[in-house]
């Protein structure tokens, strides 16, 4: 909005993993960091890094990491030219970004107009409608038996959209339509009775959070009798995790690919950095994560590209977002499911074949400058593939297990980035290691000489660090890069049997019975691959089974939602 | 300065022509820990034992609305460290004897402060109380909400019937709401936890008296 302004100072707003990521290209740029933390964060490895640490609140979440006002007072107090809000939290809050302005901080992420028109998953809907993109049929529900009216926060009061255009654009299944035009009618905030909704596009339905991505507020409900628990349940996690209650319904596919186009803008102009391919996932979870998107033909590869691209300019997209498709491949058909304005956590493996650090890009965007790459100028070389390492037991249906990390052994990372891009390298816009830093410097072991070959490993545990109960359970990313999906592939399993994390339990050794299954190996999996390769898989194979057995006496783990998902999900 | 996985890498890509297998380096700052393993590739165990440079706000914090800095931006914690770091190192030989112990087994000093996790096996299961009650447990470690959401209703209140599927409160567990189901026919007896309060796995949250 008001010219170019070099950041010297950023304030991380965020914790875990992406926290270490933005405080490594600032370093890496000469930029100071700050960050926040909760009292259970105080000691955390970002706290470690940070230049300085300010402490924002309490564990909860919603006392300290949600809290606005914690996080522009200490912005302030930190004389913080700018916010980078990492992923999930606040990073899509035009509240945040409003209250940056307001106090004369740059928030590194797309204008408030954008964030309500991109980041409210179900305004995006509509902008998806206007532009003539295929949505699926679903529409904005009130919980049954409950009044929105109690909360006084509920963004759905004040910061409703513009009513959707009257008529179905081309392509649009008209039962989208048919539901979408009764939010305006029906009640406050346009949302109307679930059951309602359910009824008009039929089960199964999934339940969404508008208020973000992540996978959070997420259930499948495939007969009315559920309905209602999975909505409560669902506006309660939202609501946890985003600070806004409102859920919708969409039409829940069976099967289809998880596909997501990575774009950059400026404000004005928009280029994409690609696909990834996202459909390993548990519950709306991504588990594995892969740029590009393997199989697909290069005239859906186009079309999902341009699409996302048209969608970009359309929001005036400024930063870096990611345009979600549900795609089946086979018909080449796809839907719009979302845009997650912000950074993703699976954004390695696009930079790991672009060459460019997508986090640099989001700062010099948030500084003002224009775009200073062209489309001509991003190139994709080879492949890389991403698993991430979370502290959950597979064992006993994937329960959380918080703890205290006592050793933690990853591959050594070779690469921070990717392979020199030359577009980034030859403008001399970063110091001299900036886009490309090091990437044949060391071989992974696995490709002798190649200098795709490599490992990268984004972390915030080491021995020692706690994991608490209160924050997401993702401890590790480990990357994979190779010069075909197989090479990386191959690499990223070398990668895995090199890793140890003691002191909790992890999903390692279902990653390692994944990268190794030959269905995965062929590439193209759809959403439900993995709830079918689960079901299939001996009890116990994954991890110990007593340890299973000790443990699944308990209740009510995952009411609403047994069944993996459409993809909806995205990272936190 | 901290290492940089740059600096890993410049590391590594000079010990892996050297004829090496394990590298170990402690500095005030950082331990790092680089091992060639069996399999090829290298593992790299590392710590950064800087203490994080705690800004604590002057009590009456100046409000975001005025534009006042405090005098903070001198980095206390970190300029004090600088003179003293000492680096200790040391690299065996492929033909060496195992890999030294000292950083296979890191201290567990890192005492974080891990506020949320003294649950994990520390309250007692409970089962039935003397009374004939029955108890719910925390399934999982986590936040207790009585209600869907502030200013919702709870789900139950003392003296409420219950079966076994009804839903008498959700535990939050890393950012996911698990419900917790009554467990038994009966009434609602006693809520033990306060809305909002920690509770420790297997924590006793309710007790049911069963229907006979």
């Amino acid at each position: 909005v008001s010219g170019s302004r070099v950041l010297r100072r950023v304030l991380v707003a965020n914790r875990g993993e992406i926290a270490v990521r933005v405080i490594r290209t600032c370093r890496r740029l000469g930029i100071e960091t700050v960050l926040t933390v909760s009292d259970a964060d105080a000691r955390s490895l970002p706290a470690r890094l940070a230049d300085q640490v300010i402490r924002i609140g309490p564990a909860p979440a919603s006392a300290s990491y949600l809290n606005v006002d914690a996080v522009v007072d200490a912005a302030v107090a930190a004389g913080a030219d700018a916010v980078h809000p990492g992923y999930g939290f606040l990073s899509e809050n035009a509240v945040l970004a409003r209250a940056c302005a307001a106090a004369g901080i740059v928030f590194i992420g797309p204008a408030p107009e954008t964030l309500e028109a991109a980041g409210d998953k179900l305004a995006a809907r509509e902008h998806a409608i206007t532009v003539g993109l295929p949505v699926l049929p679903g529409g904005h529900v009130l919980p049954a038996g409950d009044n929105m009216l109690k909360f006084p926060n509920d963004p759905a009061r004040a910061d409703e959209p513009a009513p959707g255009p009257d008529g179905p654009a081309a392509g649009v299944d008209a039962r989208a339509t048919e539901a979408d035009a009764g939010r305006a009618a029906d009640g406050p905030g346009g949302a109307v009775p679930a059951a309602e909704v359910a009824g008009r596009i039929g089960y199964p339905v999934l339940v969404k959070a508008a208020g973000g991505g992540g996978g959070r507020g997420l259930r499948v409900v495939r007969d009315p009798a559920g309905l209602e628990e999975a909505v409560t349940l669902a506006s309660a996690e939202a609501h946890a995790a985003f600070g806004d209650p409102r859920v919708y319904l969409e039409r829940y596919v069976e099967r289809g690919r998880h596909v997501e186009v990575q774009l950059l803008g400026d404000g004005e102009h928009v280029i994409h950095l690609g696909d990834r391919d996202c459909s390993v996932q548990r519950r709306y979870q991504k588990l594995i994560e892969e740029a590009p998107a393997p199989g697909l033909n290069d005239d859906l590869r186009e079309r999902l590209r341009a699409t996302a691209v048209s969608l970009g300019e359309h929001l005036k997209y400024k930063g870096a977002g990611t345009v979600e498709f549900l795609v089946d491949a086979d018909r080449g058909e796809f839907y719009f499911l979302e845009v997650n304005a912000r950074v993703q956590v699976e954004h390695p493996v696009t930079e790991a074949v672009t060459g460019i650090d997508i986090v640099a890009e989001q700062l010099a965007i948030a500084e003002g400058r224009p775009l200073r790459l062209k489309q001509a100028d991003i190139t994709l070389a080879g492949h890389a593939i991403e698993v991430r390492l979370n502290a959950e037991d597979p064992a006993s249906d994937f329960r959380p297990s918080p703890g205290t990390i006592t050793r933690a052994v990853f591959p050594a990372t070779t690469f921070s980035v990717g392979p020199p891009s030359p577009a980034v390298a030859g403008k001399g816009t970063e110091d001299a290691d900036g886009g490309a830093p090091d990437a044949d410097a060391a071989d992974d072991g696995t490709g002798a000489g190649d200098v795709a070959s490599g490992v990268r490993v984004d972390t915030h545990v080491q021995a020692g660090a706690a994991v608490p109960p209160y924050y997401d359970s993702l401890l590790a990313k480990v990357i994979g890069r190779g010069t075909d999906r197989a090479h990386a592939l191959a690499t990223l399993r070398g990668a895995l049997d090199r890793c140890v994390v003691d002191g909790v339990m992890t999903n390692l050794d279902l990653h390692r019975a994944l990268l190794a299954d030959a269905e995965f190996a062929a590439g193209g999996v759809d959403t439900g691959y993995l709830a079918r390769w689960l079901a299939a898989e001996p009890e116990g194979q994954v991890a110990g089974a007593e340890q299973a057995a000790s443990v699944r006496n308990h209740h009510g783990l995952d009411p609403g939602a047994s069944d993996l998902g459409d993809g909806g999900g995205g990272d936190g | 300065v901290d290492l940089t996985n740059e600096d890993v890498a410049d590391i590594l890509a000079l010990l892996d022509s050297l004829p090496y297998d394990s590298l170990d380096v402690e500095t005030p700052r950082f331990r790092l820990t680089l091992r060639r393993a069996p399999g090829g590739g290298w593992t790299e165990e590392s710590q950064v034992l800087s203490e994080p440079a705690l800004v604590t706000p002057a009590p009456d914090a100046t409000p975001a609305s005025s534009r006042v800095t405090p005098g903070i931006s001198e980095m206390p914690g970190r300029a004090g460290q600088a003179g003293t770091a000492r680096a200790r190192g040391t690299a065996q030989s492929r033909t060496g004897s195992e890999a030294s112990g000292n950083s296979a087994a890191p201290k567990a000093g890192g005492t974080a402060g891990t506020a949320g996790t003294a649950g994990t096996g520390a309250a007692e299961a409970v089962s039935a109380d003397a009374d004939g009650l029955a108890a719910v447990a925390a399934p999982l470690p986590g936040t207790f909400y009585r209600a869907p959401r502030p200013g919702a209703d709870p789900f139950v209140q003392v003296g409420d019937e219950v079966t076994p599927d009804t839903v008498v409160a959700i535990v939050e567990t890393m950012k996911l709401m698990n419900s917790v189901h009554a467990g038994t026919t009966g009434r609602v007896a006693r809520i033990c936890v306060d809305s909002g309060e920690f509770a420790p796995l297997g924590a006793l949250l309710m007790l049911i008296e069963p229907a006979t």
